[in-house]
C-alpha cells in the first residue's frame, strides 16, 4: 500500500513518456491532475486507516543491500503522516495551478510526479539510506524544475541550491555512516538505531556526528548562516516549483530533526540543545529583518519562511530540556513544530502561488511596480490578504495553532530565547501589511515595463481552484486541530521519551 | 452558549465570503443577527451558561459567562446593534456593504470571544482577530493610503502590546500551577513566574486600550468610517484591556506591584489624554483622547479593588461614547466636516440628534446625576482608599472630562452660520440616537445605592468588600465637574494663554508617535537594512566566493598538480623511450659485432662466477 503510493507517480511519469510525442497537451495536464488526485486520496485513506495510538503502521520491507545493512523499510507514524498529507495536497495544488502551463509540459509533469515520489518516500523512509536517496533525488529533481521552467538567472539559482544542498546532504551521509559504525550489529535501519541508541556514552564520537548529521539538516531547513541559496531559488522558481520546495522540501530538514536526530542521538542533542535554540532564535529575528527589508515580493516570502522554520528549530531545541518535568509544555513544542511543518506547508505554498499570479500578470515580483490591485482583482486580493494574515500568525488560521504551541512550550524551558523570538511575529506582520498596503491598496497602478500587457486580470478558476483549498485548510486547522493533534501529539510524545534516554 | 459568540463569527464569516453579491442583503442579515445575540447575551446574562471543547493538548477551550461577562456580552451586543442600525440607514448602496457588516459582525464576535473565554488561550486567540478586524474596519476606504498606513499603525501598536498575552500564556505554563491556563488560576502561579503574566497582561491590556504609552494608535483608528469608531470606543475593543484588568484583579493584587502600576497608568491617562483632548480641534479626535482619559477610569478601577466601579465606568462609557461618535458621523455626512469651528450650531441644525448628542456629552462631562458622574465617584473611592494622591488626579481628569465636553457643546449649540450645502440626517439614523440617549439616562440608577450593591452581586463581589463613596465626594466632584463646565462654557473659542509648544504637544497626542517612530520603527528598519546588508555582503559572498574558491582550486589542480602529474608520466615514457633507443642500438644485424658482444658479455658472466665464488 505504502509502496504503492510512494512509486506510483513515477511509474504514471514514465508512462507518460511512452505516448506518442503528438499527444494533446491535454492528456499531459489530466493524467497529470488526475494522478495527484488519486495520490491525495490514498493518503487519506492512510489516514482514515491510521490507529492514533498505534506507534509506527504500513510498515513494509524488503531486502535490498543486506550486504551493507541496508534495507528497504517504509512506516507510517504521527509524525510522517501529516506531512504526506501536506506533500499530497501541495502536489494537487500545483497540478491544478498549472493547468495552463504551456512550455513542455510532458517534461513538467513528469518531474512533478517524480518529485512526488521523491518527497513521499522521504518522509515515508525507515532506511537511512532510502531517506537519503530520496532526499537526494529531490534536490535532482528540482534542480531540473528550477533550471528549466524558471525565470531569467534560473541556471545560476539552480545550480547554487544543487550545489548547495548537495553539500548539505554529503554532510548527513557523513552522520549516517558514523551512525551505521556504532551500532552493533551495523545496520542503518531507522528502528533499530532509535532502540539501540548506538552513542549512548561517546560524548566526542556523538558530537562529531550530531554536527555532521545537523548540518546536512540546517542547509535544507534552512536556518541562518546557511540559507543563501533560498532566496535566488525561490525567485527564480516557476510558481509552481517554488510552492514545493518551500512547502515540501524545507520540511525534509525539519523533519529529520525529530525523525533522526533527536530520537537517534538523545544524550548529545540534549547537551548541545542551547546551540540549536541559539540557531533557532537568530535564524526567526534575520529572517524576519531580512524579509522586511525587501521589495521584492516572492524574495520576501523566501525570507518568512526562514523565520518560520526557525520557529521550527527553536521548539525542537527547547524541547530537549529536561529540567523541572515540565512534560505538557515540551510536549507542546513539540507538537508545534510539526503543526508548524504543516501550516507553513499550506500557507507558503498559497503565497508562492499567489506570487506566481501576480508575476504572470505584471511580469514583475517588484512591489514598488504595483499599486492599488484591489481595484482590479478584488479577489486575488482578498486571498493574498488571507494568505498574509493567515502567515503572520492571526488566531483561526493555522499558523496560530503552531506558533501558540511554539512558544508556550519553549517559554518554560528558554525564557530569554522565546521572549525574543516572539519579536518574530510582530516583525512578520509589520512586513506583511506593508506589503499588502503598497501592493493592493492605494490608487491603481501596474507596471509599465515595454511589453507587459497593461491590464490585470482577476484570479482565474484554476488558479484559486489552486490556492482556496490549501487556505480553507488552514482554517479549519486553525479553528479545529483536533484531528491533526490527536494523531501528531502521541508521536510527539514518544519522541520525548526517547529523548529522555 | 456556543451560539453566542458562533452567530455572529459565522454570519460575519459568510458574508465577507459572499462579497458584493450580498451587499443588498448584508444590512438585514447583520441586524438579524445582531439582534438575535442580543437576545442570546441577556439570557446567558441570566443563565450563566459554559461550553467546553478539546483544543490543544491540555489546554481545553472553555467559554462560560458569569456577571462581568454577561454585563459585558449585554453591552456588546446592544451598542453593536444600535451603530449597525445607524450604519444601515447610512451607508449608501455604493459602498461595499457586505464586507462592512460582515467585519462589523466579525469584530463584535471576537470581542463576544475575549469577554466569554475563561481561559487565556482563547482569550487570545478573540483578542487578536479583534485586531485584525479592526486593522480592516479602520482601512475600509482602502483607496485612500492614509487610512490605511492608519490602520497598519493601529494593529501594529496593539500587536506590539499583545506579544504580552503570548509570552504570559508560556509562562503561566512554566509555573506550572494551572496546566489548562484558566483566567482565574494564573494568581497561583508563583514568582518569578507570577511577576512575568503579570507583566504580560498588563502591557496587553494597555496596549489594547490605547492606555499610556501606547495612545497614539487610537488617534490614527480615526481614519476609519464612524460606525466602527462608535463600536471600536464604546464596546469593543479598547474597553477590552479594560475588562482583562478588571478580570484578572487577583492577578494584580498578587504580584504586589501590578495594582499599582495598573491604577498610576490609569489616572495618568486619564489626566494627560483628558489635557490632549481639551486641546483637540477636530471633533472625532477629540472624542477620541477622551475614550483614552475614560478608559484610563476603567483601568484606574481595575488597580484601585474598584471592580463595580470600573464596570459601571465601563457600561455607562459605552452608551454615552458611542452615542457621540454616532452623533459626529451623522454630522460628517451631512455636514461634510468633523472639525469644530465649522461645526457651529450643528446641533440647532439638527435638533433630534443635537438633544441626543446632548445628553451623551453631558453624561460624559461627570455633570450630575448622570450615570458617568457617579461612577466615577463609585471608582474614586477604592483610589481614595489607596492613595489620596491617586484620587486628586482622578479627580483632575474628571474635571477635564467636564471642560472638553463642554468645549464640545459651545460650538455645537452656536447660532447656525448658513450651510447651503448641509443635507439633513435621514430618520434611520436618529432613531439608534435616540435610544442610546434613554440608555444613558436609563443607567444612571445603577450607580446608586441599591441597584449598585445588586450589581455587585452580579459580578460576585461580596457585600462590603468594595468601597462606597461618601455623600461629600458625590457633591465635590459634581460641583466641580458643574463649575469646570460653566467656565469652559464661558471660556468659549477663546485661545488659552498657554505656551504655543505645549498647545502642539498636546494637540499631537504628546507626540508619542513620533516618539514611537523614533525609538522603535526607525531602528528597526535600520536593523533590517544591515541584516540584509549582512546576508548579501557576507554570507551570500561567502557562499559564492567558497563556490569561486573551489573553481580557482580546481583550475590550480589542472594547471600546477595535474602538469605535475602528466609531466612524471610524461617522463617516464620519454625516459622508457631512451631507453628502448639505447637497447635498439646493439642489434646492428652485423654478425661481427654481436661475436664481440657474445665475448663481452661471456667475459663479464665469468669474471662474475669468479667473484661471487
Amino acid at each position: 500500500m505504502l509502496t504503492a503510493l510512494v512509486f506510483a507517480p513515477t511509474a504514471v511519469a514514465v508512462l507518460l513518456f511512452a505516448l506518442p510525442r503528438r499527444t494533446s497537451p491535454t492528456v499531459f495536464r489530466v493524467v497529470w491532475v488526475v494522478m495527484s488526485a488519486v495520490e491525495l486520496a490514498l493518503v487519506i485513506g492512510l489516514w482514515a486507516g491510521y490507529d492514533s495510538a498505534g506507534g509506527m503502521q504500513y510498515e513494509e520491507r524488503a531486502r535490498w543491500i543486506p550486504s551493507a545493512g541496508v534495507g528497504y523499510h517504509v512506516g507510517v507514524d504521527g509524525l510522517s503522516l501529516p506531512l504526506l498529507a501536506l506533500t499530497g495536497l501541495l502536489f494537487l495544488a500545483c497540478a491544478v495551478y498549472s493547468l495552463r502551463e504551456n512550455r513542455r509540459i510532458r517534461e513538467f509533469a513528469a518531474l512533478f510526479l517524480f518529485l512526488e515520489t521523491t518527497c513521499l518516500g522521504l518522509f515515508a523512509a525507515l532506511d537511512l539510506i532510502l531517506f537519503f536517496v530520496f532526499f537526494d533525488l529531490s534536490i535532482v529533481a528540482m534542480y531540473f524544475v528550477i533550471a528549466g521552467w524558471g525565470h531569467r538567472q534560473a541556471a545560476r539559482a539552480a545550480l547554487k541550491f544543487f550545489l548547495y544542498t548537495f553539500i548539505g546532504s554529503l554532510a548527513l551521509l557523513l552522520g549516517f555512516i558514523g551512525l551505521y559504525l556504532a551500532a552493533e550489529p551495523h545496520t542503518f535501519d531507522m528502528v533499530e538505531l532509535t532502540e539501540q541508541n548506538p552513542l549512548a556514552g561517546r560524548s566526542v564520537y556523538g558530537a562529531l556526528v550530531l554536527l555532521a548529521v545537523v548540518v546536512g539538516l540546517a542547509v535544507k531547513t534552512p536556518t541562518v548562516p546557511f540559507h543563501t541559496w533560498l532566496p535566488p531559488a525561490h525567485v527564480e522558481a516557476p510558481a509552481a516549483g517554488s510552492a514545493i520546495l518551500a512547502g515540501v522540501l524545507l520540511k525534509m530538514g525539519t523533519y529529520g530533526f525529530v525523525r533522526i536526530a533527536m530520537p537517534m542521538l538523545p544524550e548529545v542533542w540534549r547537551r548541545y540543545a542551547l546551540v540549536l535554540v541559539v540557531i533557532g532564535v537568530v535564524s526567526v529575528l534575520h529572517g524576519a529583518l531580512v524579509a522586511l527589508a525587501q521589495t521584492d515580493f516572492k524574495r520576501m516570502v523566501a525570507y518568512t519562511s526562514v523565520n518560520h522554520m526557525g520557529y521550527i528549530v527553536l521548539a525542537v531545541g527547547a524541547a530537549a530540556a529536561t529540567a523541572d518535568g515540565s512534560e505538557q509544555a515540551r510536549s507542546l513544542a513539540v507538537t508545534g513544530a510539526v503543526t508548524q511543518m504543516v501550516s507553513h506547508g499550506l500557507l507558503t505554498g498559497a503565497l508562492f502561488l499567489l506570487a506566481g499570479v501576480l508575476y504572470e500578470r505584471g511580469r514583475t515580483y517588484d512591489m514598488g511596480a504595483y499599486s492599488g490591485l484591489a481595484t482590479v482583482a478584488p479577489a486575488f486580493a482578498a486571498m493574498t490578504g488571507i494568505a498574509a494574515f493567515a502567515s503572520l500568525g492571526l488566531p483561526g488560521f493555522s499558523g496560530f495553532i503552531a506558533e501558540f504551541q511554539i512558544f508556550t512550550g519553549s517559554l518554560g524551558p528558554r525564557p530569554l530565547a522565546t521572549s525574543l523570538s516572539v519579536l518574530g511575529i510582530l516583525l512578520t506582520a509589520g512586513l506583511f501589511l506593508r506589503a499588502l498596503r503598497q501592493v493592493f491598496t492605494g490608487p491603481l497602478r501596474l507596471p509599465d515595463a515595454p511589453g507587459t500587457p497593461r491590464v490585470f486580470p482577476e484570479i482565474r478558476a484554476h488558479e484559486s481552484a489552486a490556492v482556496v483549498p490549501l487556505l480553507v485548510l488552514a482554517v479549519v486547522l486553525g479553528v479545529a486541530p483536533r484531528f491533526m493533534l490527536d494523531v501528531i501529539e502521541p508521536a510527539s510524545r514518544s519522541v520525548l521519551e526517547l529523548l529522555a534516554r | 452558549m456556543w451560539a453566542l459568540v458562533a452567530l455572529p463569527l459565522g454570519a460575519g464569516a459568510l458574508l465577507l465570503m459572499a462579497g458584493r453579491r450580498a451587499d443588498r442583503a448584508a444590512p438585514g442579515v447583520a441586524l438579524a443577527v445582531a439582534v438575535a445575540a442580543l437576545g442570546l447575551a441577556v439570557a446567558a446574562a441570566f443563565r450563566h451558561p459554559s461550553a467546553r471543547a478539546p483544543f490543544l493538548d491540555g489546554l481545553p477551550v472553555r467559554f462560560a459567562v458569569d456577571g462581568l461577562s454577561g454585563l459585558l456580552a449585554v453591552t456588546i451586543t446592544a451598542v453593536t446593534l444600535a451603530v449597525l442600525l445607524f450604519s444601515a440607514a447610512e451607508f449608501g448602496a455604493g459602498e461595499a456593504r457586505a464586507r462592512f457588516f460582515g467585519l462589523m459582525l466579525l469584530f463584535a464576535g471576537s470581542m463576544l470571544v475575549t469577554v466569554t473565554a475563561t481561559t487565556l488561550p482563547v482569550l487570545l486567540m478573540g483578542w487578536e482577530v479583534m485586531g485584525a478586524t479592526s486593522w480592516a474596519l479602520i482601512g475600509y476606504w482602502w483607496r485612500d493610503p492614509e487610512r490605511t498606513s492608519a490602520a497598519d499603525t493601529a494593529f501594529l501598536t496593539t500587536r506590539t502590546a499583545d506579544l504580552g498575552l503570548y509570552l504570559a500564556a508560556g509562562a503561566a505554563l512554566a509555573s506550572g500551577h494551572d496546566s489548562a491556563l484558566s483566567l482565574d488560576g494564573l494568581a497561583r502561579a508563583e514568582e518569578p513566574w507570577l511577576s512575568f503574566v503579570a507583566a504580560g497582561l498588563v502591557v496587553a491590556a494597555f496596549g489594547k486600550s490605547a492606555q499610556l504609552p501606547f495612545s497614539f494608535w487610537l488617534s490614527k483608528a480615526m481614519q476609519g468610517p464612524s460606525p466602527v469608531s462608535a463600536l471600536l470606543h464604546s464596546a469593543t475593543m479598547v474597553v477590552a484591556g479594560a475588562y482583562l484588568l478588571l478580570r484578572t484583579g487577583p492577578l494584580l493584587d498578587a504580584s504586589g506591584w501590578g495594582d499599582d502600576v495598573v491604577a498610576w497608568t490609569g489616572a495618568a491617562t486619564a489626566l494627560f489624554l483628558g489635557l490632549v483632548a481639551v486641546a483637540q480641534t477636530d471633533l472625532k479626535q477629540l472624542l477620541a483622547a477622551s475614550t483614552c482619559a475614560q478608559i484610563g477610569f476603567m483601568v484606574l478601577a481595575a488597580g484601585a479593588h474598584a471592580a463595580s466601579g470600573g464596570t459601571l465606568q465601563l457600561i455607562a462609557h459605552a452608551a454615552a461614547k458611542s452615542l457621540l461618535f454616532l452623533g459626529a458621523g451623522a454630522w460628517l455626512t451631512a455636514l461634510g466636516t468633523q472639525r469644530l469651528p465649522a461645526l457651529l450650531g450643528a446641533a440647532r441644525r439638527h435638533p433630534a440628534a443635537g438633544v441626543a448628542f446632548t445628553v451623551a456629552a453631558l453624561s460624559l462631562a461627570g455633570l450630575p446625576p448622570l450615570s458617568l458622574w457617579a461612577a466615577k465617584d463609585v471608582l474614586l473611592a477604592g483610589a481614595l482608599e489607596s492613595s489620596p494622591w491617586l484620587y486628586a488626579t482622578g479627580l483632575a481628569g474628571a474635571v477635564l472630562s467636564a471642560v472638553y465636553s463642554a468645549k464640545v457643546l459651545w460650538y455645537l449649540w452656536r447660532p447656525a452660520v448658513p450651510r447651503p450645502d448641509a443635507r439633513p440626517i435621514p430618520g434611520g439614523a436618529v432613531a439608534p440616537l435616540v435610544l442610546l440617549a434613554q440608555a444613558c439616562v436609563a443607567l444612571t440608577p445603577l450607580a446608586f445605592a441599591p441597584l449598585r450593591d445588586s450589581v455587585e452581586r452580579v459580578l460576585g463581589l461580596p457585600a462590603g468588600i468594595e468601597p462606597s463613596p461618601h455623600p461629600w465626594e458625590f457633591a465635590l466632584s459634581g460641583a466641580l465637574a458643574l463649575l469646570a463646565a460653566a467656565v469652559a462654557w464661558a471660556w468659549g473659542s477663546r485661545q488659552l494663554p498657554l505656551p504655543q509648544r505645549a498647545k502642539t504637544g498636546f494637540r499631537d497626542w504628546l507626540g508619542l508617535e513620533r516618539v514611537a517612530h523614533v525609538l522603535l520603527v526607525g531602528p528597526t528598519m535600520r536593523l533590517a537594512r544591515a541584516a540584509t546588508a549582512f546576508d548579501d555582503r557576507v554570507l551570500d559572498r561567502a557562499v559564492d566566493g567558497s563556490a569561486s574558491a573551489a573553481v580557482r582550486l580546481a583550475r590550480w589542480t589542472d594547471g600546477v598538480v595535474e602538469r605535475a602529474f602528466d609531466g612524471t608520466v610524461g617522463a617516464v615514457a620519454a625516459g622508457t623511450r631512451a631507453l628502448g633507443r639505447w637497447s635498439r642500438r646493439p642489434q646492428t644485424g652485423q654478425l661481427h659485432q654481436y661475436l664481440a658482444q657474445a665475448v663481452a658479455a661471456f667475459t663479464v658472466l665469468a669474471v662474475v662466477l669468479v667473484l661471487l665464488r
